[in-house]
C-alpha cells in the first residue's frame, strides 16, 4: 500500500470512499470549531478572572435561558444532521448494485480464502476487476473474523453458521491491504491479505488460468508457489526457524516426536496427513491451532507442496 | 477555625491495630482499603501497558511471543476495567465523601460496605488465579465463540468478574439508600452536591446492569463446561447474542466509570473558580438522563455484526441523545469559569485537563456515532484512542483531580505542589503522545490487538509507544510524592481550598463518626456568591502577599 492519502485518511479507492470521507471532514471541522471556541473560553477565562484578593464573592448568576437554549439546539441540529448523514450512507454500504459480481468469502484462523463462481480459488489474495461492483458473501468456519479494506472504508463481520454480505467497487487498478480486524487468537495480527485490481481485461486472463495447476512448473516449483498463495508461509518457516508450526526446512524423511511421547517418520503419507487432518499427529512444543485443508487444497496440490517439502534441504 | 477539632482523635488514630482495620465498618477506612486495592491494580494495569506498547515498538517481536502479547492485552483491559475504573471513584473516593457529604455518620448499610469490599477482594484473587493458570486470551470483552473455544482459563477470570459485580452492586444499592434516607436535616435534593447527583446515577445503574452481565458471564460459563449451546454455533447457539448481552451490560458501565467523574469535576471547578456552578439543574439532570440512555445504546458496538440496518438506525440515532447532555455538562463546567475566582491548584489542573481530553474524546464519539463512518473505523486503534480519551483523559483525569483535591482531607497531609504539578505537565504531554497518535494510526486503518503490524504503522506506533513511557514516568513520580506526603510536617487546615461542601466542615482527617456535633444544612454547596471563605492552604502559601500585590 502507498502512504499517501490525508492526515489521517489513507487514499480513496473506492466508490463509496469521497462521501465517507466528506462525512469524516464535516464532523473533524465542527469538532475544531467547537473545540477551539470553547479552549479560548476556558484560557481567556483563568487569566481575566484569575484569583487576585483572597476572600471575595463571586457572581451568583447561574442561569442563563436563552444562552442554554442555544447550546443544547444548535448542537442537537447539527447531530441529526450527522445521524442522517451517517444513516444514508450506511444504506448505501449495505445494498450491492444487482450487477455485482459475486465471490464467496470464508475467514478461518488464520487466513482467507475466495471463491469463484467460475471455478477459481484463491487464498489471501482476492482478485478483482477494476469499476465493477463486487458483491462478498461471507462466512467463517471457526470464530468471528471481520473482513476490511481500509482504502475502500467496508469493513463487515465474518460470523460462523451465518451468512454476511459487503459490497464494493474498486477505483484503481493495485494492491490493497485487506485486514481481520475481529480479534480471533495467536495468529490475528498475520490474517493479512491483499486485494488485486485489475483491469478488465487483465481480470478475464487471470480468471482463465488461475482454474490451472502449475502448468509448464516442476511439482516443487508449483508447491513452492502455493506455499505463498495457500497462506502455508503464515505459520511454517522455509529457513528453520520455529513459527506457528514446526519449519519445513529438512523435515522430510526426519524423525518427529509427537505429543503423546510417539514418534514418527515425516514421509509423504505423514505429510499428507498432517495438511488434511492437521490434529490427528501432532508435534511435540506446537499447539493444536492448524485448521483442515481438506476440500482447499487439491490432490494435485498437496503432490506439489510435498514435492516442495522434499526439496528444502540444507 | 484550622486546630479547634484537633482534640478529637481522627478515624486513621483510633481504634488502633490490624484487625480494627479488617473488620471496620467505618465507611472512611473502607475507602482507603478500596483506594489501596484499586491502585495496586492501577500499577499492574498500567505495567502491562507500558510492556505492550515496548512490544510494539516495531513489528518484530522485542519481549513476547503473540500468545504472551494476547494474555497481556486481555489483562491490560481486563484489569483496568472490572478491578480499577468500576471501583474507582464510587467505591473509593465515593465510599469516604458520599457520607461526609450529605453530613451522615457512615453510609446506610455499613456492614454491607465491609462485605463488598470482600467480595471484591475475593473476585481479584479469581482474576489474579487466571494468570498463573494459563492466562486468558479472549480480550476484556471474552466474544465468544473464541471465548468459548480458546483453551485458557476463561472460567477464573469470568467468574472473577462475576463476582466482582456483586461488590458493585452492593456499593450501589448502600448509596442509593444513603441518599434517599441519610441526608442532613435541611439538604433536600437540589441541594445535594452535584458529586452526589453523580454518584446517584452511577448507583442506578450499577444495581440495574449488573445482573445482566453477571447472567451472561453465568451462561458462558455454563457453555464451558457444560456444552449448553448459547452462543457457539457449533453447539447452535448464536455468538452475536453474546455481544447483545455483553454490551447491554458493558455500554452502561461506560457511564458507572464516567458519571463519578464528572461529579468531580463539577465540584472541583466550582471550588477553584469560587464560583456557584453554572446550571447545577441542567448538570444534575444530564446525569439522569445520561443514566438512562445509556441502557439504551449498546447496539452501537455492532454496526459492523451483522445486526439489521433498522437497528443499526436506532442504536445510531440514540447514540448521538448521548451526546447532547455531556455536551451540556461541558459548557456548564466553562461557563462556571466565567466572571469567577480562579485558582490553579493541581486538582483545578487535572480539571482543565479533563475538559479538553473529554472534548476530544466526545467529538470522536461523534464521528463513531455516525453510522457510515463507524464501519470504516470501527475494531481500529481510532477506537482504541477513543476509549482511552474518555476512560483515562476523562475518568482518570477526573480520579486523579478528585484524589489530589481530597488528599488533605483524607490523611490530613499535604502533597508537594510544585512536583504535583509537573507530573499534571508530564501526564499530560505522554497521554497525547500515545493516544492522540492512536486516532491517526485508527483512522489510516491499523486494526486493533494486533500483536504485529504492517511497516507502514511503524513510525506512528513508534511515537505512540515513547509517550508510553513519558506517561509511566510521570505516575512513578506521582507515587513516590504521594508516599512522602505522608512525612510531610506541614499541617493542613480543615478547609484548605475554601470550599463550601459539608465535607471541609470537620477536621482533617475527620473524627471516627465524622462530625463532632450533628450537622444541620447552613448554605449550599456553591453558595460563593454569598460566603467567602480563605483556604488555609492560601493563608500558609501568601495568600495575603497576593492580596497585597492589588
Amino acid at each position: 500500500m502507498d502512504t499517501t492519502g490525508t492526515f489521517f485518511l489513507p487514499p480513496q479507492n473506492s466508490t463509496v470512499a469521497s462521501d465517507i470521507d466528506f462525512l469524516w471532514d464535516f464532523i473533524y471541522w465542527a469538532s475544531a470549531a467547537f473545540f477551539v471556541i470553547l479552549g479560548v473560553a476556558i484560557f481567556y477565562f483563568i487569566i481575566r478572572y484569575r484569583r487576585r484578593r483572597q476572600g471575595e464573592l463571586t457572581t451568583g448568576v447561574a442561569h442563563n435561558l436563552p444562552l442554554e437554549i442555544a447550546w443544547t439546539v444548535i448542537p442537537t441540529i447539527l447531530i441529526f444532521f450527522v445521524f442522517v448523514w451517517g444513516f444514508k450512507g450506511y444504506m448505501k454500504l449495505h445494498i450491492a448494485p444487482g450487477d455485482s459480481m459475486e465471490v464467496k468469502v470464508t475467514g478461518q484462523k488464520w487466513f482467507w480464502s475466495f471463491q469463484y463462481p467460475e471455478g477459481a480459488s484463491t487464498v489471501n489474495e482476492l482478485v478483482v476487476p477494476v469499476d465493477k461492483p463486487v458483491k462478498l458473501l461471507m462466512s467463517s468456519v471457526d470464530v468471528i473474523h471481520s473482513f476490511y479494506v481500509p482504502n475502500f472504508r467496508v469493513k463487515m463481520d465474518v460470523l460462523p453458521n451465518r451468512y454476511t454480505e459487503l459490497w464494493f467497487e474498486a477505483t484503481a487498478v493495485g494492491d490493497y491491504d485487506l485486514l481481520c480486524t475481529e480479534y480471533c487468537g495467536k495468529g490475528h495480527s498475520e490474517m493479512i491479505g491483499k486485494v488485486r485490481v485489475l483491469g478488465e481485461r487483465e481480470f478475464n486472463e487471470w480468471l482463465e488460468s488461475a482454474g490451472g495447476m502449475g502448468e509448464g512448473m516442476t511439482p516443487a516449483e508449483y508447491g513452492a508457489q502455493l506455499f505463498k498463495s495457500k497462506a502455508c508461509n503464515t505459520c511454517h518457516s522455509i529457513d528453520g526457524s520455529k513459527v506457528v508450526g514446526p519449519s519445513f526446512l529438512n523435515l522430510y524423511n526426519t524423525q518427529q516426536m509427537l505429543t503423546n511421547g510417539q514418534p514418527v517418520m515425516a514421509d509423504e503419507n505423514y505429510l499428507r496427513e498432517s495438511i488434511l487432518n492437521p490434529q490427528a499427529k501432532l508435534v511435540a512444543g506446537y499447539d493444536p491451532v492448524m485448521p483442515s485443508y481438506q476440500g482447499v487444497l487439491k490432490d494435485q496440490q498437496i503432490d506439489a507442496l510435498i514435492a516442495y517439502i522434499k526439496s528444502l534441504k540444507e | 477555625m484550622s486546630h479547634d477539632s484537633t482534640a478529637a482523635l481522627s478515624y486513621l488514630q483510633e481504634p488502633k491495630g490490624l484487625k480494627s482495620w479488617l473488620l471496620t465498618v467505618d465507611h472512611k477506612r473502607i475507602g482507603i482499603m478500596y483506594l489501596c486495592a484499586i491502585m495496586f491494580f492501577f500499577f499492574v494495569g498500567g505495567a502491562l501497558a507500558v510492556i505492550l506498547r515496548t512490544e510494539l515498538l516495531r513489528p518484530e517481536r522485542i519481549l513476547m511471543d503473540a500468545d504472551t502479547y494476547n494474555q497481556f492485552f486481555t489483562l491490560h483491559g481486563a484489569i483496568m476495567i472490572f478491578l480499577f475504573i468500576i471501583p474507582s471513584i464510587p467505591a473509593a473516593l465515593g465510599n469516604f465523601l458520599l457520607p461526609l457529604m450529605v453530613g451522615a455518620k457512615d453510609v446506610a448499610f455499613p456492614r454491607l460496605n465491609l462485605a463488598s469490599w470482600y467480595v471484591y477482594v475475593f473476585g481479584a484473587l479469581f482474576c489474579l488465579y487466571s494468570i498463573i493458570s494459563g492466562a486468558v486470551d479472549t480480550g476484556w470483552t471474552f466474544y465468544a465463540p473464541y471465548s468459548t473455544t480458546t483453551s485458557t482459563s476463561v472460567i477464573s477470570m469470568t467468574l472473577g468478574v462475576f463476582i466482582l459485580g456483586f461488590s458493585s452492586i452492593f456499593t450501589g444499592l448502600n448509596f442509593i439508600v444513603t441518599i434517599h434516607k441519610l441526608r442532613m436535616p435541611g439538604m433536600t435534593w437540589f441541594k445535594m452536591p452535584l458529586m452526589v447527583w453523580g454518584l446517584y446515577a452511577t448507583a442506578i445503574i450499577q444495581v440495574l446492569a449488573t445482573p445482566v452481565l453477571a447472567i451472561t458471564l453465568v451462561l458462558l460459563i455454563m457453555e464451558r463446561l457444560m456444552g449448553v449451546g448459547i452462543f457457539d454455533p457449533a453447539m447452535g447457539g448464536d455468538p452475536v447474542l453474546f455481544q447483545h448481552f455483553f454490551w447491554f451490560y458493558s455500554h452502561p458501565a461506560v457511564y458507572i466509570m464516567i458519571l463519578p467523574g464528572m461529579g468531580i469535576i463539577s465540584e472541583v471547578i466550582s471550588t477553584f473558580s469560587h464560583r456557584k456552578i453554572f446550571g447545577y439543574k441542567a448538570i444534575a439532570y444530564s446525569s439522569l438522563g445520561i443514566a438512562f440512555v445509556s441502557f439504551l445504546v449498546w447496539g452501537h458496538h455492532m454496526f459492523t455484526s451483522g445486526q439489521s440496518e433498522i437497528a443499526a438506525m436506532i442504536f445510531s440515532f440514540l447514540t448521538f441523545f448521548v451526546g447532547i447532555p455531556s455536551g451540556i455538562k461541558v459548557f456548564n463546567w466553562v461557563t462556571t469559569l466565567y466572571k469567577g475566582s480562579i485558582s490553579l491548584e493541581t486538582p483545578m489542573i487535572y480539571a482543565l485537563m479533563f475538559l479538553f481530553l473529554f472534548m476530544i474524546g466526545g467529538f470522536t464519539g461523534i464521528m463513531l456515532g455516525a453510522l457510515a463512518l463507524d464501519v470504516h473505523l470501527h475494531d481500529t486503534y481510532f477506537v482504541v484512542a477513543h476509549f482511552h480519551y474518555v476512560m483515562m483523559g476523562g475518568t482518570v483525569m477526573a480520579f486523579l483531580a478528585g484524589i489530589h483535591y481530597w488528599w488533605p482531607k483524607m490523611f490530613g497531609k499535604m502533597y508537594s505542589e510544585r512536583w504535583a504539578k509537573v507530573v499534571a505537565v508530564i501526564i499530560f504531554v505522554g497521554f497525547n503522545m500515545t493516544f492522540f497518535t492512536q486516532f491517526i494510526l485508527g483512522a489510516k486503518g491499523m486494526p486493533r490487538r494486533y500483536y504485529t503490524y504492517l511497516d507502514q504503522y511503524q513510525p506512528l506506533h513508534g511515537f505512540s509507544s515513547v509517550g508510553a513511557w513519558v506517561l509511566g514516568a510521570g505516575f512513578m513520580i506521582m507515587a513516590v510524592y504521594f508516599i512522602a506526603s505522608f512525612w510531610s510536617k506541614r499541617k493542613v487546615g480543615d478547609n484548605p481550598w475554601g470550599a463550601l461542601t459539608a465535607e471541609w466542615e470537620t477536621s482533617s482527617p475527620p473524627p471516627q463518626h465524622n462530625f463532632l456535633t450533628d450537622p444541620v444544612f447552613k448554605h449550599g454547596p456553591y453558595d460563593y456568591d454569598k460566603i467567602a471563605v480563605v483556604g488555609d492552604y492560601y493563608k500558609q502559601s501568601g495568600g495575603t502577599k497576593m492580596a497585597e500585590k492589588i
